[in-house]
Order: C-alpha cells, then structure tokens, then sequence
C-alpha cells in the first residue's frame, strides 16, 4: 500500500487549490490510510481482459441541432447577480500569473 | 386540522380535487407542523410556503413538495448544505423542478443533506445535522437526510432526494419511509449540483410506494439539457400498483455475510411474504459488495475532485476557502488517485471491475427477475456516530454501492420497526437497467401484505 506523508497530503492540497492548516494536514493524513487501506482491495481482483466503464447508459455520441435555445439564455443581469466582485457588466477575478509582482 | 399533513401524496391530490379541503388550508397544516418540529429536528434550510396558487385541474393539484438543497431552485437559495453557496439564488430551475411545477407541484422547503451530498448522515452539512424524526437521539442517514426526514415528520406529502451509492435508499431506510432510486439516465442531472457525475440519479422519497411511481411519472424521461439521459420514453409507472407478483423470480442476496446478523432474519421473513405472494424465492451468491465500496470510493472521489474543481467563487458563492473537510477530504484523495501514476493503479482498476459487477448482475438477472437484500446493515446510528470515521458512508452503503456503481434501479420500503427505539429496516429490491416496473411492482405488493407502513395503514 503507498505510504502517506504529510509532505505528500500539502502537495496534494496545493494540486486541488486548497489551503489546509496543520491540524487538516495531520487528520488527512490518517483519513487517506484508513481509505487507501479499504480500496486496496482492488489490486487482488483479476482485471485481464475487464475493459473499463465510464458510464452505463450505452449511449454514444450524442448529437442535438445546433441551435440557439433563447429560454435557457440568462440576461447580463441575471448572469451577474450572484458574483461577488463585478465591474461594468464582467466578472472581476483573482491574479493567476505574476502573483509575485 | 394536523392530519391533513398524513395525508399520501395520492390521497392529497385526490383530496384537492374533490375539495375536501383548500390548498390554503393544506398549507396551513405543514407550516404548523414545520414551525413545531422544524427548529429542533434541522430537516429544512429554507421554507417557501407563501405565494402557491390554487392549481386543482393540474396532475398534481398543488401538492406540498419538499426538496434537497442540491437540486437548482430558481431565486430559491440553493447551497448543497456548504457555506460555499451561502446566499446562492440560482438563475433558472433543475429540468425535475420544471417538470413539477408544470405539473402543479407547490415547493414548499428545502432540505438538509451532507454537504455536496458527501456522506450518509447528514452530520458533514455545514448548517447542522438533521435528526431522525421517529426518535431523535439518532440520525436520519443521509445523503438526503433532510428529505426523508421531511416525509417521516410530515413536512411534505413527498419529497425529492438524489442517489449517488444510497442517498435515497438507505435515509429512507433509516428514517422508515420508501426511497426510489431510478436507473442512471433515467432521470435528468441537470440542475443538480454534481457529486458523481456517473451516477448521479434524482429520485422520489415518498410515504408509500404509490406515491413514489406518481413522481417518478413527472420527472422520468429525456431532457436536451443532460446528453446521458435514455432518450426512451418513460412508461406510467403506475400501471404497476396493485399487481400480482405471482412466479416472480427473487434472489435474495449477501445472506450469511459478516455484519447483517441484526437485518439477516428480517429478510427471511420478507423473503416468506413474498413466497406467500406467489414469488419463486431463492438465495444467491454475488460478487463481493466490499469490492463496490472501493470501486465506488475512487470513481466518486475522482469525479468530486473534477465536478468541485468550478467552485472558485468567481460567478456565484464564496471561495475554496468555505470547503468543509469532508469535502476538502474527498477532492483532494480524488486527485491523488487521479495523478499520474496512481491512476492505473486506482482509477482504471476501479472502472474494470466496476464492468465485472455489470457482468455479474447480467447473469444474475438471467436466473431472478429481481434482486433482494438489506438497504441498510442495522437501524440508524446514534449522533455524533460518524465522528473521525472517513469511510462511514461507504461502509454504511455497502449493500447498496453494487446496484449504484452499475446504474440500476432499486427501492427502499420499510421492513420492521423497533417498538421501543421506533427506528425501522429496510429492505431494498433492484431490478435491471430500466425495470423501475418491477422494483415499483414487487415493492408494492409487500407493503401492502405488510402493516409497516403507517400511512397506508391509515388509508
């Protein structure tokens, strides 16, 4: 079974774009080894041959006219009503690059 | 007059339309029943019992709904339980929820699940656990706690809840009413705040199987706005009340497995009613549930970590830092599991056997028309039971995560009730993919050669 360290769970953490304290950090820690512990079982089942499911329906590939549906079009106001930083009709977000400058 | 609330949600309908009292007056009742119970059982977020217009020629002639706060309201807060979406009033409705107010359904709360639907408890919603309202020192299981509650107590003639691995079924269990959990891609997803996006399935938690098939009627079916859901149109589900389930082929399943000792001679008796009834009834052996919890677990946390990957508080609600740790817990094991070198190990193993289960229940449904076995391996946990236990659900739902990895349909109908806890068991049928007929079907005829069901007992 992979080993868990702290080091590992703050990673991981960073990789989700999450921010955990000391206390998280150490009861994550514990948490993933009792999980990883349950679903290890997986690696004693005889998969050869098995081809994976990633849905069960059957269907594929789904087509539908290429349409403008006006009913489930939002106005400007409706789009921006629930964001909490707005300046003349855009969303306002968060610095992604140079966040160092 | 309280005892209106009691009322099915077939014997509301029919009420209203013979005017044996108004929808005002109905009204009334639940909002007395809510003001009494609501603060100390936590069962519903929000309450909208205002503004419902009288709508007696529509199929549901008005008929108090509740439903969990993971399914999209329009202009009616919405927060899956997380304080993430504290103050979210989303801009347009889920498809189920336009499907029932054309049908004359009246909204009448929200209610309390674990937040994003991640757990089996309702203890991980960040606006408190709900109690179980049959005895409130336990829990009313979850993810739909709240719903199930809110038909247990009375709060609403139906309920609306979503299953990902038994959050219908098995708080319907708990909490002693029936919960229908319908065949993936037979109910639309859109509007639902995703959890599992592979099995994610809306369904009806209702006071009794009847009311449940008159639900599904209005939310089965196509929609555009979700390309998974089967583009065959829903049959009337209620076609299968009252029926005969003479030589019905039942297999009874997980009999003898470590754990089921307090369930094991509940299933027995039931397997005995339905022989009475007609049904062939043997016990079968079938793949390993324990394997389901773990294909179960990566799959769901996998696909967590992608669907909560959009919550960045730009265009609605508050930002990653609002997570709980359930939540934070389950995202981030979806993306270790999914990186790069783990996702071998975990994730494409978890989709192959998930294909065994498939092929087990494709030759377990060659010999049995349906499948039978515990929804739940005992009655309800006291409080505070999931407390440092991170597997808690998925160890709770272990009898029901085969039926939900595969995508099949499957029912909750209580099966016995402690006299002195007041808490019940449940017992849960599955049925092939699309077969919602035979689980509606079987389930129905045991409820009513049963006297667990208080409401029916009444009519």
């Amino acid at each position: 079974m992979a080993k868990i360290t702290s080091t590992q769970v703050k990673h991981i953490a960073k990789l989700a774009h999450l921010e955990i304290d000391n206390r998280q950090s150490v009861a994550f820690k514990k948490a993933f080894r009792e999980t990883l512990q349950v679903i290890d079982n997986l690696q004693s089942v005889k998969v050869e041959g098995a081809e994976p499911t990633h849905q069960v329906t059957g269907l594929e590939n789904i087509w539908r006219d290429d349409e403008v549906d006006e009913s489930s079009m939002l106005s400007q106001k409706e789009a921006l009503r629930n964001a909490k930083n707005v300046y003349q009709g855009y969303f306002v977000v968060p610095r992604l690059i140079d966040q160092d400058e | 007059m309280n005892d209106l609330t009691t009322l099915t949600l077939a014997d509301t309908i029919q009420a209203l339309r013979d005017k044996k009292f108004s929808l005002s007056e109905l009204l009334s009742s639940y909002r007395s029943v809510i003001e009494k119970h609501n603060q100390k059982l936590n069962i519903l977020l929000t309450t909208t019992l205002d503004n419902h217009p009288e709508q007696l020629d529509s199929p549901l002639a008005g008929s108090p709904l509740v439903v969990k706060d993971n399914i999209s309201t329009k202009n009616i807060q919405t927060t899956a339980a997380s304080t993430v979406l504290d103050g979210y009033r989303p801009p347009f409705d889920a498809t189920i929820i336009h499907r029932l107010y054309q049908a004359g359904a009246s909204i009448i709360g929200k209610s309390n699940l674990d937040a994003w639907a991640h757990g089996s408890s309702t203890e991980t919603s960040q606006y408190g656990r709900t109690l179980n309202p049959r005895n409130p020192d336990y829990l009313p299981g979850g993810s739909s706690g709240g719903s199930a509650a809110a038909v247990a107590a009375n709060m609403c003639a139906a309920a609306i809840g979503t299953e990902t691995a038994g959050s219908i079924r098995q708080p319907a269990a708990w909490c002693g009413v029936v919960g229908l959990k319908p065949s993936y891609g037979r109910v639309s997803r859109f509007g639902v705040i995703a959890m599992a996006s592979s099995t994610d399935s809306p369904g009806p938690i209702t006071k009794t199987v009847e009311d449940a098939a008159i639900l599904l009627n209005f939310i089965a079916g196509h929609d555009h706005h979700d390309s998974t859901t089967s583009s065959q149109s829903a049959p009337d589900f209620t076609t299968n009340i009252n029926q005969s389930i003479k030589n019905l082929r039942v297999g009874i399943l997980y009999q003898g497995i470590k754990g089921l000792e307090i369930v094991d001679p509940h299933l027995q008796k039931v397997g005995q009613v339905l022989e009475s009834l007609g049904a062939q009834v043997d016990s079968v052996s079938a793949m390993d549930p324990k394997l389901a919890i773990s294909v179960y677990t990566v799959v769901q946390r996998g696909e967590v970590s992608s669907n909560l990957a959009r919550m960045d508080g730009v265009r609605f609600g508050n930002d990653r830092s609002y997570f709980g740790d359930e939540a934070k817990r389950r995202i981030m094991l979806g993306t270790y599991t999914l990186s790069k070198g783990y996702a071998d190990q975990y994730y494409n193993t978890a989709q192959k056997v998930r294909t065994l289960f498939i092929e087990d229940f494709k030759k377990l449904f060659k010999k049995f028309d349906v499948l039978i076995s515990p929804t739940s391996p005992s009655f309800a946990k006291k409080v505070g039971a999931t407390a440092d236990a991170a597997m808690f659900g998925e160890l709770e739902d272990m009898l029901l995560e085969p039926s939900s990895i595969t995508g099949l349909p499957g029912i909750n109908v209580p099966c016995y009730q402690d006299k002195k806890t007041h808490l019940f068991l449940g017992l849960n049928i599955v049925a092939p993919m699309w077969r919602e007929d035979l689980v509606i079907k079987v389930a129905d005829a045991y409820e009513k050669a049963t006297s667990w069901n208080e409401w029916r007992n009444k009519a």
